[in-house]
């Protein structure tokens, strides 16, 4: 018997460059910190602090002058946009490192030139742990946008699932003086919500858009309800539960910098550390998580190998609406103290965006939905540093970045293939 | 093997089978939907009433005082709604009883027109929630020219509506570039650009050079508006209804001659059903994307002109009112048609008519945000309605026995 | 394992499916259903494998009852399935689409891929398949993808397997290893049910034949019965197998195809340096098999795919770089493959759907307006010219038969003026009614001078419509031969080997 040839792809293929948009992208940045940060950038120091006044080993300040600082990263920036040039040359992608290093020294040169004069500094303890508070909710929205995404059905309620969220651990927190019970409820309170999802959508094959966004709606309406006729009468008893403690590791908590921002934080964000790698593990290491991604690429082809699609998409919809419920209870107990009305004015929507931004992975999804805190941190930052930076301007920051995201990355990554499509026999 | 979808950032959503459903659907199944909304509605104003609570809590010593109250409350609450929205009971004579209902069509006027924008690119298969955000653009096109541009009567109305148009649609073609070049979803898109909309406008508000109000200080307020070009009131004074509603009607004609009788209409239908067989017979999809977004937003436009040019005193983002946030839930309801969305937004405008009166009456009219998500879930996923009504399934369509055209088969 | 189908019906709504239907399969049999598309064949065996439920009827195994409400039970009793379209996910390895659904695991649920790994090669050593348990399924060709779904089957410990019109994507040559393959299957007692409605295959291989019409069984002939006798159980009448066609004459040359690449987005040359042209009055078919570019040649001459390099030449217009819309207007037609998802807007009536791309000009538009009066006119016109068998104009598409839909799609482009037609896979899903009618329509569009392009894989339809065929493999042309050359002969050439 003749062997069939096994070979990857049976077209010849023609070399073709990696885009030129990152390179482009690469050598704009470092034209604008170069020109507009450097050169004509403000003269005078700023300050770098970079340890926390209650830490114990203290780092020296960093007082530089903001020009020549500019200056220098802005070159160092334009060198780095011709080695990725120069990669492309060589039909090569620029590697990831370069990319990374590439932002980070393009966020310490905005981070310098802002706060160039400001008797504070760059507070980098302050920036990096509130960068990690802030991405709490996007990072769960995100895993549960993950969850919900991987087996192929889209989760354009995670806005109100966090709302849900934030509004039942507030309120539950507050009655019961117990903040744990209120996380808990928060959780059953979104998957609740994420059934009735699911439910419409997997067995009544509504669209998921549609129902995604109308339980936003009802989830909006009856939260704006309720904070008006029955928090606002009363909100030290019904919507005032306070924080979480911080709880700080032993001897993790002493290490310079990192470790008053990764180890001294609240329960949510000890949390996320355990959900991250948990749900990445389940979802490519297990049975449980070849399974959902069967489902969410071939339904058709999950169920003649006698997987039940409907129930593995109920399930995963539903815990990942529990995980968001966390998010949201990570709104408030976590961080604010207390509901507001809308407090979580498209979290839920930047979440999805930072779902596609990392690749429906949960290592990189959390990476993405760090950028995006520090958006959200800078926004408050930057404020306080820089006044003459118009308001309203640095409040669209995030909301351009989501844009830019969106725009910039979808068409390049590969959704999971039956995302969104109903699956019916008949 | 596999196909690649083209636009992998989020799936194209199935509207148009659910518009479908919603105008398959009978009459029952959506007054049962509605009824189904008021009543849950009833049930959160009584729930969270302190009067009904406590008399409840005192069941023991009167519990006809706790059936009592629960029945008041709802009628208060509802018969505010109905006194503030269609004819006022408590007034002496017909002109003022009448009066309620002018403002229903003056609040349902703009909901109707953006509500037409929204339920354009539902047909062309977009899930556009960027109609708040278009408004915003509206009304800062509205606002520089009604106060920074000085022109003689009715002139300088109608070029404060066509920059109102302008403004609204060059933001909403934005979408559609974004959509068309890079495959972005643009549901995400939308909701970032509203965002970013009003926090524009904010911006523009907040400039002296732009917006601002002479000697205005740290609020973000423009100056009003020249009377030159306001819309006028309709019946004088008395009565707020303006010429808005005249935008609002010749907005539902065109709206109808294009869907309908337009051969634009039919392509927007064909990308909006099927964009690959669209795209095979010629049509270039992403070019309809960007024209259908730009055309709703116009719509959206229109309202903003309707909101800009009415009120009196200066503007600020507030004038906004959440329309844009309701012109979703109005597509929907009214099932994308013209005839569909005038009935969702008139509706709708009574809801906002009405809740002057329920918060006079002491019912929060916040429940009516809660009665609409409902009204509009309901329509939308009619299981739930079979299900509660226990309603029977909808037969599966009979084909009709084939009959033979012309030829005999051979 | 003995299998029985007692009297099994299925319908739905109106439509009656599966219409009292009994099968039995013996241990290490091969028994082929045969019957045409939409006679009830898929349905009977999704019935058997779980997917659907019978209204009434029975299934046995071994003489005792068995009910299936999933796959998972059908399969758990030793039934397997290779299904038309591949059950396979396309981004997984091999080793885990054999193992998915019944995955061995370690600790903490950990997947245990080496366990899977060694059982594919086991089995694929044991049938002499030469398959990389890593390799992703995306990458594979068609034929391997097959092999990889027997696997599945296999290593699931299947005692009877079901093969769903298995040699629809394969050369003749690998249909030869596929039957050898079925053999050796039922040596080793596996039970075969082969579903086709190709004729020669069923001759080749069946110990036992079942006929299918219209959901009921119409007939068990004997393995030895001939190619007609068979054609006219399966059809119910006689068949002409044969296309009667004048010579052509050749006129001047309207379609011409130079050098043409196109890529994929993934930078493959599914299109690679193609070069013919086609005169007025002459049928040219494209053969070959599924996936070897054919798709893509189509929708390259019609613009909905760019170009890389090369051109195209309709009736004396470049059309290299046009849009669609100019290249429908020079005069080209095109038939899509896929009807359902190119060809029609199945909520438009048969009229809308009738201007579909005749939307720009009169007579179907009068200015920016739709003309009413004039499509339904044009609209009752072509219903009649064509034979679209339908209550009225206003009828949705998506309430069709497959037939009338591919009808309404040939009346279309046929009923305006044309220069080149550009049909691809003209008569897939389609009745053998509509079918003889649809070839009928194309050789009077050859015979008043147009110059057509045929894309099929169906080899019968490519004799019976070309006056020459090119054979297309992995993107190139291999030759371009005359429409009487010998089956085998195109056999190799589909496989790759030049003439």
């Amino acid at each position: 018997m003749s062997k069939i040839e096994v070979t990857p792809g049976m077209f010849s293929k023609v070399e073709v460059k990696p885009s030129l948009k990152t390179t482009i992208t690469m050598a704009i940045t470092g034209l604008v910190v170069l020109v507009a940060f450097g050169i004509f950038g403000k003269s005078g120091d700023v300050m770098f602090v970079w340890s926390d006044s209650r830490e114990s080993l203290q780092l020296p300040h960093w007082i530089v002058n903001s020009m020549v600082l500019c200056t220098v990263v802005g070159v160092l920036l334009l060198a780095m946009a011709t080695a990725a040039f120069f990669y492309r040359r060589l039909n090569k992608k620029s590697p990831a490192w370069l990319v990374i290093i590439f932002g980070l020294f393009a966020i310490m040169a905005l981070l310098g030139w802002l706060a160039t004069g400001a008797s504070q500094g760059v507070q980098m303890v302050f920036i990096l742990s509130n960068t990690l508070v802030f991405a709490i909710p996007l990072i769960f929205g995100g895993m549960a946008g993950i969850m919900s995404e991987r087996a192929g059905v889209v989760n354009i309620a995670i806005e109100g699932q966090l709302l849900t969220g934030a509004f039942v651990s507030s309120v539950v927190g507050t009655m019961t003086h117990n903040l744990y019970l209120g996380m808990v409820t928060a959780m059953i309170a979104s998957g609740i919500l994420s059934m009735v999802l699911a439910s419409l959508a997997i067995k009544y094959l509504v669209d998921q858009i549609i129902i995604g966004v109308l339980l936003n709606v009802l989830v909006i309406g009856i939260t704006n309800f309720l904070h008006s006729v029955w928090l606002n009468n009363d909100s030290s008893h019904l919507n005032f539960p306070g924080t979480f403690d911080r709880i700080a590791i032993p001897l993790l908590s002493d290490i310079p910098v990192l470790g008053q921002v990764l180890f001294n934080n609240r329960i949510t964000v000890y949390l996320m550390f355990l959900i991250v790698p948990t749900l990445w593990y389940v979802l490519f290491k297990t049975k449980l998580g070849l399974r959902a991604r069967a489902v969410g690429e071939h339904p058709l082809a999950a169920d003649t190998v006698g997987i039940n699609v409907g129930r593995t998409r109920f399930w995963w919809v539903t815990l990942g609406g529990m995980i968001a419920g966390l998010g949201g209870a990570a709104l408030t107990i976590g961080n604010v103290g207390s509901f507001g009305r809308e407090m979580s004015g498209g979290q839920g929507f930047i979440a999805l965006a930072v779902v596609i931004l990392g690749r429906w992975q949960p290592i990189y999804v959390t990476l993405s939905a760090l950028l995006f805190g520090f958006t959200i941190v800078l926004r408050v930052w930057a404020n306080q540093v820089s006044p003459g930076v118009p308001f309203d301007i640095i409040t669209m920051v995030p909301y351009l970045v989501t844009l830019v995201a969106v725009a910039g990355f979808a068409g390049r990554v590969r959704a999971p293939a039956a995302d969104g499509q109903p699956y019916t026999k008949e | 093997m596999s196909k690649k979808k083209e636009i992998v950032a989020l799936p194209e959503s199935k509207v148009q089978s659910v518009l479908q459903e919603i105008m398959s659907g009978d009459p029952v199944r959506i007054a049962l939907s509605i009824l189904l909304g008021f009543f849950i509605g009833a049930i959160f104003m009584v729930v969270f009433n302190t009067q009904v609570v406590n008399a409840w809590s005192n069941f023991g010593a009167d519990p006809g005082l706790a059936f009592s109250s629960v029945w008041w409350t709802i009628q208060d609450g509802y018969g505010a709604l109905f006194n503030g929205s269609i004819f006022d009971t408590t007034s002496g004579n017909f002109l003022d009883g009448i009066r309620p209902l002018t403002e229903t069509l003056r609040f349902a006027a703009p909901l109707i027109m953006a509500g037409l924008g929204v339920a354009l690119t539902f047909r062309v298969g977009l899930f556009n929630i960027g109609a708040t955000g278009q408004i915003m653009m509206g009304l800062a096109g509205a606002t520089f020219v009604s106060t920074r541009l000085h022109m003689p009567m009715v002139i300088h109305m109608i070029v404060a509506v066509i920059a109102a148009v302008a403004a609204a649609a060059v933001w909403g073609m934005i979408v559609g570039i974004l959509k068309a070049r890079t495959g972005a979803n643009e549901v995400i898109v939308t909701i970032m650009l509203n965002y970013v909309a009003t926090a524009l406008f904010t911006f523009f508000l907040r400039q002296p050079g732009l917006l601002l109000e002479s000697n205005g200080g740290g609020t973000p307020k423009s100056d009003h508006p020249d009377s030159t070009a306001m819309l006028g009131s309709l019946f004088g004074s008395g009565f707020n209804l303006h010429y808005g509603v005249f935008l609002a009607v010749i907005a539902v004609a065109f709206y109808w001659w294009l869907m309908e009788r337009s051969t634009f209409g039919f392509r927007f239908r064909m990308v909006g059903h099927n964009p690959s067989a669209a795209r095979a017979a010629g049509i270039k999809v992403e070019n309809t994307f960007v024209w259908a977004l730009a055309l709703s937003a116009g719509f959206a436009g229109l309202a903003a002109a309707n909101q800009g040019l009415s009120l009196d005193g200066g503007l600020t983002t507030s004038i906004e009112a959440g329309i844009g946030f309701d012109a979703i839930t109005v597509a929907l309801l009214g099932g994308s048609r013209a005839g569909g969305v005038v009935m969702a937004g008139l509706l709708f405008g009574a809801f906002e008519a009405g809740s002057a009166s329920m918060q006079v009456a002491g019912v929060s009219p916040e429940v009516l945000g809660v009665v609409k998500a409902l009204i509009v879930l309901f329509i939308a996923a009619p299981p739930i309605i079979r299900a509660i009504y226990r309603l029977p399934k909808p037969k599966p369509k009979v084909l009709e026995p084939v009959k033979h055209s012309a030829k005999v088969s051979k | 394992m003995k299998l029985e189908l007692r009297n099994i019906t299925k319908s739905f709504g109106t439509l009656v499916a599966n219409d009292n239907i009994s099968l039995t399969l013996e241990p290490g049999e091969i028994h082929s259903l045969l019957g045409e598309n939409g006679a009830g064949k898929s349905t009977l065996m999704n019935v058997l494998y779980g997917l659907l439920q019978p209204d009434s009827g029975e299934i046995l195994i071994d003489g005792k009852q068995v009910n299936f409400a999933s796959p998972g039970e059908a399969m758990a009793a030793g039934i397997g399935m290779v299904h038309q379209h591949f059950m396979l996910i396309p981004v997984f390895s091999v080793a885990e689409n054999v193992v998915l659904g019944n995955e061995p695991t370690g600790k903490l649920g950990l997947l245990d891929l080496n366990a899977a790994r060694k059982l594919v090669k086991e089995i694929s050593d044991r049938f002499g398949f030469d398959i990389d348990p890593d390799a992703k399924v995306e990458d594979l060709p068609v034929g391997a993808q097959q092999r990889v779904e027997i696997i599945k089957s296999l290593a699931r410990n299947a005692k009877a397997l079901v093969l769903d019109e298995p040699t629809a994507v394969l050369t003749p040559q690998e249909t030869d290893e596929l039957m050898e393959i079925m053999r050796g299957l039922a040596k080793s007692g596996t039970s075969i049910i082969f579903i086709t409605h190709k004729l020669r295959e069923v001759q080749q291989v069946s110990d036992r034949i079942t006929v299918i019409r219209q959901g009921k069984v119409v007939a068990t002939p004997s393995p030895k019965a001939s190619a007609n006798e068979l054609a006219t159980l399966m059809v119910g009448r006689e068949v002409d197998l044969e296309t009667k066609r004048k010579p052509a004459k050749l006129g001047e040359e309207s379609l011409v195809v130079k050098d043409l690449t196109v890529l994929d987005d993934r930078h493959q040359q599914m299109v690679d340096g193609v070069s013919f042209s086609i005169r007025n009055g002459e049928v040219l078919a494209i053969a070959g098999v599924q996936g070897n570019g054919q798709t893509e040649l189509a929708e390259a001459i019609v613009g909905l795919r760019k170009i890389h390099s090369g051109s195209v030449v309709v009736a004396g217009n470049d059309v290299t770089r046009s849009t669609v819309r100019e290249a429908l207007e020079s005069g080209l037609g095109y038939i899509p493959e896929d009807r359902k998802k190119d060809g029609l807007v199945g909520e438009f009536t048969i009229a809308e759907n009738l201007m579909l791309d005749g939307s720009f000009t009169a007579p179907f538009a009068k200015g920016v307006q739709i003309d009413f009066a004039k499509r339904d006119e044009i609209a009752n016109n072509l219903i009649e010219e064509f034979d679209i068998r339908t209550q009225s104009a206003e009828t949705l598409a998506k309430q069709l038969s497959g037939g009338n839909q591919q009808k309404v799609v040939v009346a279309r482009e046929l009923g305006r003026e044309l220069k080149v037609l550009v049909a691809s896979q003209p008569t897939r899903g389609v009745d053998v009614g509509s079918i003889e009618f649809i070839h009928e329509q194309i050789i009077e569009a050859r015979d008043s001078g147009k110059s057509v392009l045929i894309i099929s894989t169906e080899l019968d339809e490519v004799l019976a419509l070309a006056d020459r065929i090119a054979v297309m493999y992995r993107g190139k042309i291999v030759g371009i031969v005359d429409g009487k050359t010998s089956r085998e002969k195109l056999g190799k050439m589909m496989a790759g080997i030049a003439a």
